[in-house]
């Protein structure tokens, strides 16, 4: 069977709005109830199967790499909820085509209602703990949908973000109780979780795992604590009530219960959690529900109150009061959700909810008041009604336990209290609203319904009816199959009869009535002694708490984050520091036993010679010019450094590097301040000072015991498969256009991105253009020296004929792309230095980000080539030839790769300085509307 | 030889970060310029040192590590990149805001979020 056609079919029928458009009311609700009805029948026609024990399965694999499935899994627990579900949910649809007014969105309500019916039929058909969990938060989203649907009130608002906040939180507890016990039997599968129940409860992590469970299971179904968000969603449209509060929503949470009864229960651990919970939810439920003057809030606490019945049932580690359980799921979803539509029935012709001002609706409405009437005796337990045959079992399971040991009697006697207060409210609900005098000034006279209106009512009255007096026929082989999955197959004996003879449940049932009967005809009394407590409205806590957080979260986030840069990288550094340096400290020695190299002369002078630069360059620092010149010798001996430890491509590389970085730092000083004032107060200085020196010798630590150990590299591999794969003796050029190309032609389209960024940056920069230096003299207005001119003229064929011969003889010897475009670069950079831009741009016109775009492209195509001979992209192709005169040599199509490396380098080395140095000349790009560059507004204050 | 080439790390580390905790932009652009040394020294250093065992085949009987040595050559010319970006950047910044502080204002005058929630600091 394939299951997971039940929740698509709602998903599918909530899409039905958008295209139904302008087909009228009774279309869009006839065309979207088709969608949920053809589920229901899809599932009817299995039924059987299930009813005689089958479990029905569907999995496809959705990402197999990490073992996740889209499982589906009917028992009769699923079966049960799928049949609440989408059978109330189609008298929902057929109710809310009448409740919901012409102005209102209808299409956009029955999406949501569609959307949240598939949230649940996926939760109740889940065979994945992951998959389960997704469903339940989409419960929590179409919910918040759902409830603030009438969006202009602001308690509709308030009361759908506290259901959200709630079961939103609840949801995320859920989750990670569903990771531990996945962890516990290593398998996320349903199936595996209910099998190996005995594991999970040997687990010493059981209890934080039930905690965390009951905490999701409880925020859903309003359990005390967490009951208060449910009387707020009462501010959503009735149909939404009825459905999210008698069928579905606040179930969920039950059923979450029921499914991992067989896994989690039989601990005292249960017992104590779920029953205690669950009786104290029941009393003030019961209570409270007494004491309100809005219908739909006295049948919200009642609906809190059953859903504490059903928890106490589930927590009583008995086999019959699961079974009672389930049967109250049944009976409680029937009745509340023909009590909410007959409220909302109430609501919708008198215009009020007020139990203050309905009285004596019987002469107005008579057809109504007669089936709410039912609805509500059922509530109370009376006899010939189905809530009467589950409570008498709870009557009967609250005596046939001892866990509370001595104090066992109290809690028959404390369900018997609570029976007392729910006969109380149901008789509130049915004297004060259609007996009890007259209306007092309603809205608008009552009257009956639209006769269809009613219908979702009385089929549901006459449900209550049916199993009543009928539960054998009615419902019992489903009760079966419901409870024998909630137990895992072991079903105890039991009958469903209206008449067990005269024993104590009977009793408690009666004492219930009568105590009801004295509280209803006593309750001014009570009434005024429930005044004298002060009333706490739980909406303006949760809000007060929730601004609370808010408020103490911005202090915090203002307190760290001031705006300033410079602390932000000392918090960086910081936390870095400490994560660095905590692994040294478990390091016995910081030298290993790798041999280490002599010290010589030549390095004792190179290291000098790069302590002094660099610490000079800190110490000029705000000399800037003498800063960069400090800074350019540390560079050069860092490419020495290269060439001496064996690396003459780096060393090529940053002598090239170095360069060009000088050049351009030396072209932004034109623009910037020269000097930097002293700013920092003496304090800072030394913070910084001691973060500095402490992070440097963190850093020189670890390069020291890294150095000093043996070294296990990956690099043989390259070695030996240099020649033989890629066609090169020079590894390294070898691994940057052969074994990791697709890393270079990452980094050059970095390059190229960020050379194309800084010329837009440089073409929308007004800058102001100095006349001179800081003290003032002016810059010097010779011509290029002709000394200068007529040589590096010379020197360019020669320097570029070196970068053609570095970039052939790259695969086999130091060079390649990246030196010889650098050198090429340079060279270039040298004409511009000597003879100025004027006199380039009508020699050299070349179109720098063509030759960028150019270059990757190359690579690229170089790479996808492979393709053309059944390779993988990037494969690279060599061979040797033989040309008389010329001799033996290779061909290799990394050669063709390293060409693009070049060109991309040029390209975007001269793009970035080509037009950076075009801004100190009358070449700079042109402003707009031929305004004058802006003198920096600061330019006076800053003293430079 | 190793525990010089160590200090001359963690100078540069110390220098670079130093310089990066000022406030002006052209500090900022020295001291990542001094970090970005350092850093592609440290990962340099991660093949060890080797003397006279360049990665060309043939040239020599043992060999440096030659990955750690492309990944630093690419890291050298992506830090060109970034550092060329940055000086713009900065360029650009005291252009459009008028000072080269790398909040883009002296801290002396009240940031946006001191604006926004009304308080001097």
């Amino acid at each position: 069977m394939s299951l997971y056609l039940i929740p698509l079919a709602p998903l599918l029928g909530a899409l039905v709005p958008l295209f139904s458009g302008r087909s009228g009311r009774s279309a869009l609700a006839l065309s979207v109830a088709l969608f949920p009805a053809w589920a229901l029948v899809y599932m009817l026609i299995q039924a059987q199967a299930v009813l005689d024990g089958e479990t029905l399965r569907f999995a496809v694999d959705w990402i197999p790499a990490i073992g996740l499935q889209l499982a589906f899994r009917l028992d009769g627990l699923g079966l049960l909820f799928c049949l609440l579900i989408l059978i109330i949910g189609l008298l929902v649809i057929l109710y809310a085509r009448y409740y919901l007014s012409e102005q209102e969105n209808m299409g956009r309500f029955y999406s949501y209602l569609l959307l949240f019916m598939t949230a649940m039929l996926g939760i109740v058909l889940s065979n994945n703990l992951l998959q389960l969990w997704l469903f339940w938060e989409l419960t929590s989203i179409s919910s918040f949908l759902l409830i603030s649907f009438w969006s202009h009130k602001s308690d509709a608002r308030k009361g759908a973000r506290m259901a959200l906040a709630i079961t939103g939180a609840g949801g995320l507890a859920l989750l990670a109780g569903l990771l531990l016990i996945g962890n516990m039997v290593g398998d996320y599968s349903l199936d595996t979780v209910l099998a190996n129940g005995a594991l999970i409860k040997a687990n010493p992590a059981y209890p934080v795992a039930l905690v965390l469970l009951l905490l999701g299971a409880f925020t859903k179904s309003a359990q005390f604590p967490f009951h208060f968000w449910l009387p707020h969603a009462m501010a959503a449209p009735t149909p939404v009530s009825a459905y999210l509060h008698s069928a579905t929503m606040v179930k969920a949470g039950i059923f979450l219960l029921a499914r991992f009864y067989p896994a989690m229960s039989g601990t005292d651990m249960w017992f104590l959690a779920v029953s205690m919970t669950g009786l104290i939810t029941l009393l003030y439920g019961a209570f409270t529900a007494l004491f309100q003057h809005d219908l739909k809030g006295l049948l919200a606490y009642s609906t809190i109150s059953h859903l504490g019945l059903i928890t106490l049932l589930l927590g009583m580690n008995t086999r019959l009061a699961a079974v009672a359980a389930v049967f109250h799921i049944i009976n409680h979803a029937t009745f509340k959700a023909s009590l909410f539509m007959a409220a909302g029935i109430i609501d919708h012709e008198s215009g009020s909810r007020d139990m203050r001002k309905l009285n004596g609706l019987w002469k107005y409405m008579p057809h109504t008041a007669a089936l709410a009437m039912v609805a509500a005796s059922s509530m109370a337990g009376v006899p010939l009604l189905n809530g009467f045959l589950s409570k008498e079992m709870f009557f009967a399971e609250t005596l046939d336990q001892s866990t509370l040991g001595g104090l066992s009697w109290v809690i028959p006697v404390l369900a018997t209290v609570g029976g007392a207060f729910s006969v109380a409210y149901s008789l509130r609900f049915i004297h004060d609203v259609f007996f009890n005098g007259d209306p007092i000034d309603l809205p608008r006279t009552p009257h009956e319904p639209p006769r269809y209106m009613k219908v979702p009512v009385e089929i549901l009255v006459a449900l209550c009816l049916l199993v009543g007096v009928f539960p054998n026929y009615v419902v019992n082989s489903l009760l079966n199959a419901a409870s024998a999955a909630v137990l895992n197959g072991r079903l105890p004996e039991y009958s469903l009869a209206i008449w067990h003879g005269f024993n104590i449940p009977m009793l408690m049932s009666l004492a219930a009535m009568a105590g009801g009967l004295y509280i209803y005809y006593n309750r001014r009394m009570l009434f005024q002694f429930h005044a004298q407590f002060p009333q706490h409205d739980a909406k303006q806590i949760f809000e007060g708490a929730v601004q609370y957080v808010a408020k103490q979260c911005e202090r915090i986030i203002d307190a760290l984050e001031n705006g300033s840069l410079q602390r932000y990288v000392f918090l960086l550094l910081l936390f870095a520091l400490m994560f660095m340096a905590g692994p040294l400290l478990d390091l016995h020695h910081s030298a290993g036993s790798r041999p280490q190299l002599e010290l010589n002369g030549v390095v004792l002078t190179g290291a000098i010679l790069l302590s002094l630069s660099a610490v000079a360059t800190v110490i000029w620092a705000r000399r800037r010019f003498i800063a960069l010149l400090s800074l350019s010798v540390t560079g050069l001996i860092v490419s020495i450094a290269f060439a001496y430890f064996s690396a003459p491509d780096l060393a090529l590389t940053q002598l090239s590097v170095e360069i060009i970085t000088v050049i351009l730092l030396m072209l932004a000083l034109f623009f910037l301040p020269q000097t930097t004032l002293k700013e920092s107060s003496p304090n800072r200085l030394t913070r910084d000072l001691s973060l500095a020196a402490l992070i440097g010798g963190v850093v020189g630590s670890i390069s020291y015991a890294l150095m000093t150990r043996p070294l296990l590299s990956i690099s043989d591999y390259y070695l030996t498969h240099s020649k033989t794969g890629g066609g090169g003796d020079n590894v390294v050029n070898v691994i940057l256009v052969d074994f990791r190309g697709f890393d270079t032609l990452g980094e050059i389209t970095v390059l190229g991105i960020a050379a194309l960024g800084i010329y837009k940056l440089i073409a929308g920069m007004r800058l102001y253009m100095p006349a001179g230096d800081d003290s003032g003299r002016p810059w010097s207005q010779d011509r290029h020296p002709m000394i200068l001119a007529l040589v590096s003229q010379n020197l360019l064929p020669l320097a570029l004929l070196v970068s053609v011969y570095i970039l052939l003889r790259g695969h086999n010897l130091p060079g390649g792309g990246f030196i010889a475009g650098l050198i090429t670069s340079v060279a270039i950079i040298q004409q511009y230095i000597a003879h100025g831009v004027d006199w380039i741009k009508h020699r050299v016109r070349i179109n720098y980000q063509a030759l960028i775009a150019g270059g990757v492209l190359l690579a690229a195509l170089t790479g996808a080539g492979a393709w053309a001979f059944d390779r993988p992209f990037l494969t690279s192709w060599f061979d040797h030839f033989h040309l008389p005169w010329i001799g033996d040599f290779e061909l290799a199509s990394a050669m063709l790769f390293d060409l693009g490396v070049y060109l991309t380098v040029v390209g975007a080395a001269m793009l970035i300085l080509a037009n950076l140095g075009k801004l100190t000349t009358s070449e700079r790009p042109a402003f707009e509307n031929g305004d004058a560059p802006r003198a920096p507004a600061t330019h006076h204050k800053e003293e430079f | 030889m190793e525990g010089v080439y160590a200090f001359c790390v963690g100078l540069l580390t110390a220098c670079g970060v130093f310089l990066c905790l000022r406030g002006r932009t052209f500090s900022v652009v020295l001291g990542l310029t001094l970090l970005s040394y350092a850093v592609n020294l440290f990962l340099f250093a991660s093949g060890r040192l080797a003397l006279y065992g360049a990665a060309v085949l043939g040239s020599t009987e043992k060999y440096g590590d030659p990955l750690p040595q492309a990944l630093v050559l690419t890291a050298i010319v992506i830090g060109f990149a970034m550092t060329a970006f940055l000086v713009i950047l900065a360029m650009r910044s005291r252009a459009d805001l008028g000072n080269d502080h790398v909040d883009g204002r002296i801290p002396s005058e009240p940031s946006l979020v001191q604006r926004r929630t009304g308080r001097k600091g």
